[in-house]
């Protein structure tokens, strides 16, 4: 066995024991993205290869919401775009760990990067952007994450069509949007950024081909930015 | 057709903001307030995509009790912040709307 051989396989197994800790939270968005692609209207076939290709769940979510309002693609293309800034940010944050690997490495990282792959692997090797292991980790965090997502949308998508609407698990959209969005709120100024973005959003939701999502995400992060400055000089 | 478009659309812009900083050459250094504002993007954008879903009944404005989705989501914020379980905080939402509806 090759000397490197050893660690690498050792960080595939933690991301494997992680990613398997991760699929009682994966699970149920992944059913609830699939129900709402369902109850949006999207054919099966299309859902599942968003599913694949696309593999952001926020997105396939408010993909469906305004593909069952009859929004045109480009609005839907818009919205996705707006909803996933948070990966360019993702890709931004994680570039320290990952930039200097191989392109074909690179593009796999780009692919796998989710909203729990990125805080796992900047919570395993947070500053030590040297550590061997890195890709492999993430690796085998995303083996059994990226197979549960499939199954469970797959699963979402079969039986999302057959719920009663008395249900009311078109809710379940919002919810799992608050699910992600609280943990976040770890500081006053995101909390101001996230505040500042609700309230805009419900001023602007009246704006044609959803510019008020767009706008007030906009307004969110410059509150954010402002909220951090202000705070800044207010503490001693 | 339009629908195999979207589809397309949505890859291509998503797999672009997942790979634009990777793809940069090593050396590129990113300016400080960009890699600031970027911070506050998740709570925003995330916030935007449920905060009207609480707040409007039927396009407008409803602070009453009467609006169960808004006590629901009350609920679910209170799970989500004390507790930082997904799945309990989809379920405990979607208890308490059967709950409010059934209630008011």
């Amino acid at each position: 066995m090759p000397p490197q051989s050893r660690p690498l396989r050792t960080e595939f197994q933690a991301g494997l024991r992680a990613g398997l800790q991760l699929l009682i939270a994966i699970a149920p968005f992944g059913l609830v993205t699939g129900v709402a692609m369902a109850a949006g209207g999207i054919p099966p076939a299309i859902a599942m290869a968003m599913s694949v290709l696309v593999y952001a769940g926020a997105s396939m979510i408010a993909a469906s919401q305004l593909f069952f309002d009859g929004a045109p693609a480009l609005v839907i293309v818009l919205a996705a775009a707006i909803v996933n800034l948070r990966l360019l940010m993702y890709s931004a944050s994680i570039r320290p760990y990952f930039g200097r690997e191989s392109l074909p490495r690179r593009l796999a990282v780009s692919y796998l990067l989710v909203d729990n792959a990125y805080a796992h692997v900047v919570g395993r090797f947070g500053g030590r952007i040297d550590a061997p292991g890195k890709f492999e980790y993430l690796l085998g965090l995303s083996l059994p994450v990226w197979l549960c997502w499939q199954v469970t949308v797959a699963a979402g998508i079969l039986v999302g069509a057959e719920l009663p609407p008395s249900w009311k698990l078109d809710f379940a959209a919002p919810l799992a949007f608050i699910a992600l969005t609280i943990p976040l709120l770890r500081d006053r100024a995101s909390v101001v950024a996230a505040a500042s973005a609700g309230i805009a959003a419900v001023a602007l939701h009246g704006l044609p081909l959803r510019a008020g999502l767009a706008l007030a995400a906009a307004v969110g992060i410059l509150a954010g930015l402002a909220a951090e400055k202000w705070l800044r000089v207010e503490a001693p | 057709m339009t629908l195999w478009l979207t589809l397309l659309g949505m890859t291509l812009v998503t797999f672009a903001e997942r790979a634009a900083f990777l793809l940069l050459p090593p050396q590129v250094e990113l300016p400080g307030l960009f890699r600031r504002a970027l911070r506050y993007v998740p709570a925003a954008v995330l916030t935007a995509i449920w905060a009207p879903e609480l707040l409007l009944q039927k396009g407008v404005l409803s602070l009453a009790p009467g609006n169960e989705r808004l006590l629901a989501g009350a609920v679910a914020i209170a799970v989500a912040w004390r507790f930082r379980v997904p799945f309990g905080t989809i379920l405990a939402g979607l208890a308490a709307l059967h709950f409010f509806d059934w209630m008011f």
